[in-house]
C-alpha cells in the first residue's frame, strides 16, 4: 500500500479519537465509578449517591453512547479521505 | 395452571423454536459454519453478540451476586460492559478487515509464527471449556428445581438441544436461535423486574425505581432503607464498599480487558459484511446488554429489601411456600440456634449468631415467588434462564470445533483437506465438546467458580495485548509477542494457581501482592506482557514486509475486503 499523505492523516486522526473517548471511558468507570466514589457520592440525586449511581448505572449509559459517537466519528472520517468500503470491496 | 405446567409449557415452546431455527438456517459451507457466512445484519449480530455474551452467570447469578456485595458488585457491572468499548474502538474493525475465521488466525498469521497459532488455541480452548461447563450445569439447576428433573437428566437434555442446532447449523445456525434467545431471556428478565419496581417504588422502570421511594407512604428513598437493615442487621450499609481501591480498580480492569480477548465473542465480529458493520453491531451489542445490566442492580436491590422484610425475625413456622421449596433443594439452610423458632439473619458485626444460609444464585429465579408474581412469570423467567445457558454453551462450543478443526487440524498441522472434509471435522469436533462440556456438567469439577477467574485473567494476559499490538504497532515482531503472551500467561496462571489450589488458606487481602485478589490479577499479567514484548522486540529482526503490509491493510476500511474464502 503506498504511503500517501492521506492514510498518515487518516490514521492520525483515528488515533486522537481513540484518545479521547477512551480517557472518557477511563474517567466514568475507573475515575467516577471507583477513585471518587466517595466524593461524588456526597452529591445526591434523588435516592442515588452520585458515586454509586456511576458505578452501578451511569458508567454502562456513557459506554453505550461512547461506541455510538464512534461509530458516527469513523464514518465521517471514512467517507472524507474516501477510506469507506464500497460496494465491491464486499 | 400450576407453576410446574407453565415452565413446560413455556421451556418445550422455547426448544421448539430454537430447533425450527436450526432447520431453517443449516450450514451448507466452512464459511457458513464457522462465521454465517459474514452476512449477518449488525443489528441481529449485536443481539446475538447480547445472548451469546450473557450467559446463566449474567442471567441467574450476577443480581444475587450484586445483591450480597452491594456497592463491590459495580465490578461486575463495569467489568463486563466496559470491555465492549475497548472491542469496538480498538479490535472488532480491525479483525474484520482482517477477515479469516477465528482469533488464532489472526494471531498466527500476524506474527508469522505456528507457535504463536498453536499457543492461541490452547488458549481459546482452555477458556471455552471452563465457561461451557458452568452453562449445561446451570442448565441441569433450572429443569430440577422448576421440572422437578433430576439434574443430570437436566444436563442431557440441554446437550441434546445445543447438539442439534449447534452441529447442524454451525455459526449460522446458532446466530439465528441466538437472536431468538435473547428475545426470550430479555423479557423474562424484564417483566418480574418491572412487577418488582411497580409495586415496591411504583415506578414502570426498574431503572428509576432503583433511586425512587418505597411506596409505602413514609417517603423514605430504597436505597437509605436498604442501608438502615442492612446495617440493623450487622452487614455494611448497602451503597458502601468493602473491598480494596486498588483491588475493585483491578479486578474491573481484568473483567474488561478480558471481555474483550474472549474468542467466543471477538469471532461475532467476523460474521458480518463490512468494517463499518463490525463497529455498529459492538453499539448494539452493548445496548442490549446494557438492558440487562442496568436491570441487574436495580433487581438486586428490590431483591434484597424484599428477602429481609420477608425472613427478618419471621416465625419460622409461617414462612412463605417459595422458603420451603428452596429449602428442599439444599440453597437455602435454616438452623435455629438459640431455639426461639424465630429466623435471626444477621451480618458479620452483629452480636446474634446468623441462622440463616441462603445460596445468591436464587435471588433472581425466587425473586418472582418473592413478590407473589402469577405463575407464568415463574415459567417464564425459568425459560430465559435457559435461554441464556444454551445460547452461550453454543457460541463456546463453536469456538471450541473451530479451533479443533480449522486452527489445528487445517492450519496447524498444515493438512490439506478439503472443504467437505473440513466441515465433517467441524461437525464431529462440536459433537466431541458436546459431550466433554455435559461430562463436566453432570460431574462439575469442584472448582469451577475458581477457574472463571482463569478464563478471564488468561483472555486478559495473553490475547488482549497480542491483538492490540498487532494492530497498533507495525513493528511487533513474532519473537516480541511469543514471549510477552508466555511471560503474561505464566505469571497469571501462577498467581491463581498459588493462591486458588495451591495454598488456598493464604488466599486473603494481607498476602496478595498489593492486595489484588487472583481476580485482578490478570492486570497485572496484561502489563507483564505488554512489558516483555516491547522489551524483546528491541532485540530482535523486526516482521517482514509482507506481514508489515498486512498490518497496513487492516488499518484502512477500504480495500481487498474478503481475505476469506467462502464456498458452497
Amino acid at each position: 500500500m503506498p504511503h500517501k499523505q492521506k492514510y498518515i492523516k487518516y490514521w492520525r486522526k483515528n488515533l486522537q479519537y481513540l484518545a479521547i473517548l477512551l480517557s472518557i471511558w477511563f474517567v466514568v468507570s475507573y475515575g467516577f465509578g471507583i477513585l471518587l466514589v466517595e466524593q461524588l457520592d456526597q452529591i445526591r440525586i434523588g435516592g442515588f449517591g452520585l458515586g454509586f449511581w456511576f458505578a452501578q448505572q451511569g458508567s454502562i449509559y456513557v459506554f453505550v453512547i461512547l461506541i455510538f459517537v464512534y461509530v458516527w466519528l469513523m464514518n465521517r472520517l471514512d467517507r472524507k479521505h474516501e477510506l469507506d468500503e464500497r460496494e465491491h470491496d464486499e | 395452571m400450576n407453576v410446574q405446567a407453565w415452565t413446560f409449557v413455556m421451556v418445550v415452546a422455547s426448544f421448539a423454536i430454537y430447533i425450527g431455527v436450526a432447520l431453517w438456517a443449516r450450514a451448507h459451507s466452512t464459511g457458513e459454519f464457522y462465521i454465517a457466512g459474514s452476512s449477518v445484519n449488525p443489528v441481529v449480530n449485536g443481539m446475538a453478540t447480547a445472548a451469546d455474551w450473557m450467559s446463566a452467570a449474567s442471567f441467574i447469578s450476577m443480581a444475587g451476586l450484586i445483591s450480597f456485595m452491594g456497592r463491590d458488585g459495580s465490578v461486575y457491572l463495569m467489568g463486563w460492559t466496559g470491555g465492549y468499548v475497548l472491542l469496538a474502538l480498538l479490535l472488532a474493525p480491525y479483525l474484520r478487515k482482517f477477515g479469516k475465521y477465528t482469533v488464532p488466525d489472526f494471531v498466527g498469521d500476524r506474527y508469522y509464527s505456528q507457535l504463536a497459532r498453536v499457543v492461541a488455541v490452547v488458549c481459546a480452548i482452555f477458556v471455552s471449556f471452563t465457561y461451557v461447563a458452568g452453562q449445561m450445569r446451570g442448565v441441569g439447576i433450572v429443569f430440577s428445581r422448576f421440572l422437578d428433573v433430576d439434574i443430570d437428566i437436566g444436563v442431557l437434555i440441554g446437550m441434546g438441544i445445543v447438539f442439534f442446532y449447534a452441529v447442524l447449523g454451525g455459526m449460522k445456525g446458532i446466530t439465528y436461535t441466538q437472536v431468538a434467545q435473547y428475545c426470550l431471556l430479555i423479557f423474562a428478565y424484564m417483566v418480574p423486574a418491572i412487577f418488582i419496581s411497580l409495586v415496591m417504588t411504583g415506578h414502570v422502570i426498574p431503572q428509576l425505581g432503583f433511586g425512587g421511594t418505597v411506596s409505602d407512604g413514609s417517603g423514605q428513598y430504597l436505597l437509605e432503607r436498604l442501608d438502615g437493615l442492612n446495617q440493623a442487621l450487622g452487614f455494611a450499609a448497602y451503597t458502601d464498599g468493602s473491598k480494596g481501591m486498588l483491588d475493585v480498580l483491578c479486578i474491573t480492569a481484568a473483567l474488561m480487558v478480558g471481555t474483550a480477548g474472549l474468542p467466543h465473542v471477538i469471532v461475532r465480529f467476523y460474521t458480518v459484511k463490512k468494517v463499518a458493520a463490525a463497529r455498529i453491531s459492538a453499539g448494539w451489542a452493548l445496548l442490549f446488554i446494557a438492558l440487562l445490566y442496568t436491570t441487574a442492580p436495580s433487581v438486586a436491590a428490590f431483591a434484597r429489601a424484599n428477602l429481609l422484610n420477608t425472613v427478618s425475625d419471621a416465625p419460622y413456622e409461617s414462612v412463605p411456600d417459595w422458603f420451603r421449596n428452596w429449602e428442599d433443594t439444599g440453597l437455602i439452610h435454616f438452623e435455629d440456634k438459640n431455639g426461639d423458632g424465630r429466623i435471626q439473619y444477621t451480618g458479620p458485626t452483629s452480636a446474634i449468631p446468623n441462622e440463616l444460609k441462603i445460596d445468591r444464585d436464587i435471588m433472581v429465579l425466587a425473586n418472582p415467588e418473592i413478590a407473589r408474581l402469577p405463575a407464568w412469570v415463574i415459567g417464564l423467567v425459568a425459560a430465559g434462564g435457559l435461554a441464556a445457558a444454551l445460547s452461550t454453551a453454543a457460541g463456546l462450543l463453536l469456538v471450541i470445533s473451530t479451533a479443533i478443526a480449522h486452527d489445528l487440524v487445517k492450519r496447524g498441522f498444515g493438512h490439506n483437506i478439503t472443504e467437505h472434509r473440513e466441515l465433517i471435522t467441524a461437525r464431529v469436533a462440536a459433537g466431541v465438546a458436546v459431550c466433554i462440556a455435559g461430562y463436566f456438567g453432570i460431574n462439575p469439577p469442584g472448582f469451577v467458580a475458581q477457574v472463571v477467574a482463569f478464563a478471564f485473567g488468561l483472555a486478559a494476559s495473553s490475547f488482549f495485548p497480542a491483538i492490540i499490538m498487532g494492530i497498533f504497532s507495525r513493528r511487533m515482531n513474532r519473537e516480541g509477542a511469543v514471549s510477552g503472551m508466555i511471560a503474561g500467561i505464566t505469571f497469571t496462571a501462577g498467581y491463581i494457581i498459588w493462591f486458588k489450589f495451591l495454598h488456598p488458606e493464604l488466599n486473603s487481602a494481607e498476602h496478595w501482592w498489593w492486595g489484588i485478589s487472583p481476580e485482578g490479577i490478570g492486570v497485572l499479567g496484561m502489563l507483564l506482557n505488554f512489558s516483555v514484548a516491547i522489551l524483546v522486540k528491541r532485540f530482535t529482526p523486526g516482521p517482514p514486509p509482507a506481514v508489515v503490509e498486512m498490518v497496513e491493510r487492516i488499518r484502512y476500511p477500504r480495500g481487498a475486503g474478503k481475505a476469506h474464502e467462502i464456498s458452497v
